[in-house]
């Protein structure tokens, strides 16, 4: 009966080898594991990049979809392996992140623990160390953030913590990498036993020891290897779903009675647990932190004046918003534009060298528009995606990114999403992907869907380009006022859309808003480069093999049969097949054609319309009422996602079922949209 | 008791009760909102999320999470 715990005992991910690896001379070299936890902005991710560098692997926890890090450290020729846990704030089963971290330190028994505290709100932060120090690994304290602490006027005595609590502590601010050393000696002393570990656990309130005593003989026979005993009797105490389906599979009929009976009597024990952790905490920290003395006001709490001000923090965000634009603009522009010129010369001198070498025609028009067009479509997002997580990393590390959150959570609401969905959403005004992509900022799973759904609807700017310019070429003077009804059709299109998907279809509690805002601070360059890096990386292995087979696909469909007349080819077979589609809105099949070529790219449609019609801004004109006219670009506003944010859309949720339904959606509602439009406006 | 989604920026109150299933209990005593501890209201437009500082941290609550904590009013200000 045991195996039910037993046999997930190896799934965190490292296997017994992986803690005794041989050495760079044959010799075995002992792995020291250290895993680090902490509460979300404590700098975590700070401390573990300077540790681990680009030494650091990517992936996923096991069947889950939550990040895992891992990198090595050398140190004083031990070899440490860091696995960066989840930032949770407690350890009970609140969120897949918090059954990890658990799961991790109960099964995987790593050497140490080190537990992160942000500094500057001591007391809150060390609620973590207080659940941390009933697990059977031991713990070094590592008190981050030393100098933004010192700058709201909060004074701590390491030392004097240290003899409190009977473990390592050790102060740090790890964006100016002071303490590191400190911290990986006092690892070392641990492992080695050099430092004696006694650390003082907290207890739990008096009125409930003996209930806590009850529950602990009730379960003691039961509890299997490697669970602590009391651990698993305070967790049912706390009320833990998780620990208490566990329980009550394993103990017998009468057991889970009395069990069930107990946690009934005292269910409002949650609150008193963690009431007794707390004042546990305020015993520990009493003697070493000095507080700021009444009426000093903290840098914290003067920015916020302004940020989070209804006006003044409107108008912050949206400079910052502008900000966030003019760089991608000015900036990955003009480098989209070079790489692009850069990929033209390639694509033509390699046509030149095939043709010199007497190779097929299509072979050359494969290597040049399949293959090179299709890489560059992928490289040419490289600078966007660059910026894009360059100032996202930026506003995340310096603490801005929860006053967006904050200022724009009114209007949020109404789609059943918060204000963490802002950011997304907004920065798909550039390119669709990196607000797939970001939508990994929201924490709650039913939101982050939400807005990855959505996301596709935020007209980019691809998409912005092929409508200006048909616009142009179809309405004249009107088209500004053509473009910009579109623009708010989309977001119209996307509130509802939001509305209907958050009432009808997804199922779940709404998203609960509980955000903390972290304390200002100078943002490290070290953390928010290695942001970009593993970002682009990602983006390249999983979106990047799929864009590339899908172009050469799509090349296959437009090339053949007719040897690259694409009047010909399977693409337009399939664009005439659908035309009684087309006729609904009063589109001809090659409109079709350009529009199916728009998955690929947004800005395909154009590129298409020149090799069907040549000059199609004169031509469109004639072939295409008014109103079907503007069914095209109601349709093309509206239309599935690109290529590439239908492969993140895949990436980001996990789901190939969701990823068609969202791309469904689009489809029925630009087909819907078009026809209306068509119909409609040829009775009026 | 008064919730908390009534109290006007730079009001303390001692937190009393939080209604709402045990996650939501669960997820707010252990970001401290335990009974008796003081919270200072630092934003509330009387629409919208609030801000609230709480054992020296500052949390963003939806209006109807606010709405949820119930607090006795303490009698000193800030």
């Amino acid at each position: 009966m045991h195996t039910h715990l037993g046999q997930q005992r190896h799934i965190g991910g490292r296997s017994a080898q992986a803690r005794h690896p041989v050495g760079p001379e044959g010799q075995g070299l002992d792995t020291v594991v250290v895993a680090l936890a902490g509460q979300p902005n404590v700098g975590k991710s700070t401390i573990f990049n300077v540790l681990t560098g680009l030494t650091q692997h990517v992936g996923n926890w096991p069947g889950k979809t939550v990040e895992q890090k891992t990198g090595h450290h050398l140190h004083q020729d031990h070899d440490l392996l860091f696995v960066d846990l989840p930032g949770t704030y407690s350890l009970s089963a609140n969120s897949v992140e918090e059954r990890i971290a658990r799961d991790y330190i109960i099964k995987e028994s790593p050497d140490v623990v080190v537990a992160v505290v942000d500094a500057a709100i001591p007391e809150r932060s060390l609620y973590l160390l207080a659940e941390l120090l009933l697990l059977p690994a031991p713990v070094v304290l590592v008190m981050n953030m030393m100098d933004v602490a010192e700058q709201e006027g909060i004074l701590i005595e390491t030392g004097v913590l240290q003899a409190a609590l009977g473990i390592p502590v050790v102060p740090m601010v790890a964006t100016r990498n002071e303490g590191v050393e400190l911290m990986l000696d006092a690892i070392m002393s641990i492992v080695d036993g050099t430092f004696v570990y006694e650390p003082r656990r907290p207890t739990i309130l008096a009125t409930h020891q003996e209930v806590l005593a009850g529950l602990i003989a009730l379960v003691t026979d039961y509890v299997p290897e490697p669970y602590p005993v009391p651990w698993v009797a305070l967790k049912l105490l706390e009320g833990d779903e998780e620990i208490r389906g566990v329980v009550e599979e394993l103990v017998p009929e009468n057991v889970r009675q009395e069990i069930r009976a107990i946690l009934h009597k005292h269910e409002d024990a949650v609150l008193d647990v963690a009431g007794a952790r707390y004042a546990w905490i305020g015993r520990m920290v009493r003697a070493a932190v000095v507080r700021p003395k009444v009426g000093q006001v903290g840098l914290t709490s003067r920015l916020d004046t302004v940020l989070t001000h209804p006006f003044w923090g409107t108008l912050a965000l949206l400079a910052a918003l502008a900000g966030v634009f003019f760089l991608t603009y000015t900036v990955a522009g003009p480098v989209q534009g070079w790489l692009e010129d850069l990929l033209a010369q390639l694509a033509g001198g390699a046509v030149r060298w095939l043709s010199a070498l007497g190779s097929p025609a299509w072979l050359s028009d494969l290597v040049s528009d399949g293959l090179i067009g299709g890489v560059g479509t992928v490289i040419t997002f490289m600078p966007i995606l660059a910026i894009f997580f360059a100032t996202l990393g930026f506003l995340e590390d310096t603490g801005y990114l929860a006053r967006a959150a904050y200022v724009t959570d009114r209007f949020m609401h109404m789609m059943g999403l918060h204000g963490k969905s802002f950011m997304p959403l907004l920065l798909g005004f550039g390119c669709n992907v990196p607000a797939v992509l970001g939508a990994r900022i929201i924490e709650s799973p039913r939101a982050r869907l939400l807005t990855i759904l959505l996301a596709p609807l935020v007209p980019c700017a691809a998409q912005m380009a092929v409508v200006t310019i048909l616009g142009a070429a179809f309405f004249g003077n009107a088209a500004g006022v053509v473009v910009w009804s579109l623009v708010a059709l989309n977001l119209v299109a996307l509130a509802a859309l939001g509305v209907v998907l958050n009432r009808f279809v997804l199922k779940g509690e709404p998203a609960v808003f509980i955000m903390e805002l972290p304390l200002y601070h100078l943002p490290n360059t070290r953390t928010i480069g290695l942001y970009v890096w593993q970002n682009i990386v990602a983006f390249l292995q999983k979106a990047g093999s799929v864009i590339l087979v899908a172009s050469l696909v799509v090349w296959f469909l437009s090339y053949f049969p007719a040897a690259g007349d694409i009047s010909q080819s399977y693409m337009a077979r399939l664009g005439r097949a659908i035309e009684p589609l087309g006729r609904l809105m009063g589109l001809p099949w090659p409109v079709l054609v350009a529009l199916l070529t728009s998955f690929v790219a947004k800005e395909n449609t154009i590129a298409t319309f020149g090799v069907l019609y040549g000059d199609f801004k004169a031509v469109l004109p004639t072939l295409l009422s008014g109103p079907a006219a503007l069914a095209l670009l109601v349709f093309q506003m509206l239309f599935v996602p690109c290529l590439a944010t239908v492969a993140v859309m895949k990436q980001e949720s996990g789901s190939w079922k969701w990823t068609a339904i969202g791309v469904g959606l689009l489809l029925v509602l630009s087909l819907v949209a078009g026809i209306a439009v068509y119909q409609i406006g040829s009775l009026l | 008791m008064v919730s908390l989604a009534r109290l006007t920026p730079g009001k303390v109150g001692l937190v009393g009760s939080l209604e709402g299933g045990r996650r939501f209990v669960s997820r707010l005593a252990a970001l401290g909102f335990t009974p008796g501890t003081p919270i200072q209201v630092v934003r509330n437009h009387g629409a919208g999320p609030i801000i609230v500082s709480v054992r020296g941290a500052r949390i963003a609550l939806g209006r109807g999470e606010a709405r949820r904590i119930k607090v006795h009013l303490a009698d000193v200000g800030a």
